[in-house]
């Protein structure tokens, strides 16, 4: 077995008390004081997670922006300095080979953030479908931290009060203790949060000084899963793989409209078919009876049948039921209809739901100015 | 009154002789702390009849569904109703209130033989 690789925070999990497993090949705190303690700390005021594994990626150069709109389905123009967005790179077949965060941060100058086991494919797939202008470098020896909660903005303003001009999915280059910091407003949670890119010796001191706000906790990877699914937010994977569509994964979303007539982007054709006549598969959300979660991997019955399968599942605790996200043939979804999850032979009465499962809270502008 | 003395299995279990031939049931310490926080506790039917290393029950937690096996053969003859409306129990208190069932053993149950005692359980998780 190879040992997992620590992230530059090992040293701080260990000091508190972390229990430690191995994700992807890293090594990373699964909990501190408890996943449903940490769960609860994030939605009532805010958490700390290490999510240093996630790669981060630079694509720059001239020819930046026109590689951009070959790999991901957005139209770069309309992507300005300082703001970024959630977006999926498909192959030529339009199989998903990973979502991820990309941002503007200048003009030829973009940042990637990807799922750390879908590094190595995401770098092929780029390197193999960029010209010559420009370059797509994997960054090295950076830390990732993510502060998420109804707290964070206090916390983080605290430290960077510039955020705090930050909107959804806006990010800039601020500094903590002289050293510069890219702090980015978004999340994986559902809630409002930041999240900071700092080289691998600065993210000590820097989740110090975040925790040292009375509001913040740090959380593991058992309290992140729990939330991302309540918020309905796909896991590369279990929800998605490389046979997953736009369409299939219920992102169609993500495609401008403005992109949709001529759409340029690699895996365009599957999508702008499926779009015009729909997909035989489709991601759903399932909130089950009684209490017993339905794991990834249950299959899912409609009258006897089966008709799909749980991608993933857990207990929530927000609703108090369990809930899961499950990928069902598109001609028998049914809104009204009784299904039933099988789990160890039982059979679980189960509903669709609208995703979220909880109402996202992130940070809107009109809000503010509401108040 | 002298504490029952408990013994261990290699599933992370423990049991004590409650009353004559019958053993109550739960999970280590060591258990509750790997499984996580446990959010829905199916226990086995009472009167239902159990082989030894028969799984008898499962422990849902916020990170995964676990077995708890029966450690010796015989008859269910109890179990902790109070986990079904708080099975935080078996995380706030794994080896007295956290319990989770009773077998009435079908034989002489030879616990020095089959079992660890609680020096050798814990010199099991040192290891």
């Amino acid at each position: 077995m190879i040992a997992s690789q620590p992230t530059p925070l090992e040293p701080l999990h260990r000091e508190l008390g972390a229990r430690l497993t191995d994700f992807a090949g890293w090594s990373l705190p699964l909990s501190f004081a408890g996943t449903l303690a940490e769960h609860r700390q994030v939605r009532e005021a805010c958490g700390l997670f290490d999510v240093s594994h996630m790669a981060q990626f630079a694509l720059r150069g001239p020819g930046a922006a026109a590689a951009l709109g070959r790999l991901l389905p957005l139209r770069p123009a309309a992507l300005k300095p300082g703001r970024g967005r959630y977006s999926v790179m498909c192959a030529a077949d339009g199989g998903i080979i990973d979502d991820l965060i990309v941002s503007c941060d200048g003009a030829s100058d973009y940042h990637v953030v990807s799922n750390a086991s879908r590094a190595a494919a995401v770098a092929s797939h780029a390197a193999a479908a960029i010209g010559p202008d420009c370059e797509w470098t994997r960054l090295e020896n950076r830390a990732l931290l993510a502060l998420q909660g109804p707290r964070a903005a206090a916390v983080c303003a605290g430290l960077f009060p510039a955020a705090a001009e930050l909107g959804f999915m806006g990010s800039a280059w601020l500094e903590h203790a002289g050293k510069p910091v890219r702090v980015m407003r978004c999340g994986y949670t559902g809630e409002d949060g930041f999240e900071f890119s700092v080289a691998g010796a600065q993210a000590v001191p820097l989740a110090r000084a975040l925790l040292a706000a009375e509001a913040c906790a740090p959380a593991g990877l058992g309290a992140r899963d729990v939330l991302r699914l309540e918020a309905g937010l796909c896991l590369y994977g279990q929800d998605l793989d490389e046979r997953t569509s736009i369409c299939a994964a219920g992102l169609q979303w993500l495609v401008p409209p403005a992109l949709r007539a001529e759409p340029a982007f690699i895996g365009a054709e599957r999508f702008a078919a499926e779009n015009e006549h729909g997909c035989p598969e489709r991601l759903v959300g399932l909130v089950l009876e009684g209490r017993t979660p339905a794991r990834a991997g249950a299959p899912v019955q409609l009258d006897g049948e089966e008709v799909g399968k749980v991608t993933s599942g857990c207990f929530s605790p927000n609703l108090g039921q369990p809930i899961a996200l499950a990928r069902l043939a598109s001609e028998r979804i049914d809104p009204a209809a009784s299904y039933a999850a099988v789990v160890r032979g039982r059979e679980l009465p189960c509903r669709l739901r609208e995703l979220p499962f909880v109402p996202h809270r992130y940070f809107s502008q009109k809000s503010v100015s509401a108040k | 009154m002298s504490e029952p003395t408990k013994w261990y299995t290699q599933e992370h279990e423990w049991m004590y002789e409650a009353g004559v031939g019958v053993w109550r049931i739960g999970i280590t310490d060591f258990a509750q702390q790997e499984l996580g926080d446990a959010v829905m506790i199916e226990l086995p039917a009472v009167n239902r009849e159990v082989k030894a290393g028969e799984a008898c029950a499962v422990i849902e937690s916020v990170k995964t569904a676990s077995d708890v096996f029966a450690p010796i053969a015989g008859l269910v003859v109890a179990v902790n109703n109070r986990l079904e409306a708080a099975p935080e129990l078996v995380n706030q208190s794994p080896e007295d209130q956290g319990w989770l069932f009773e077998i009435r053993a079908n034989e002489a149950v030879q616990p020095k033989a089959d079992f660890m005692d609680l020096e050798t359980y814990q010199a099991s998780l040192d290891a």
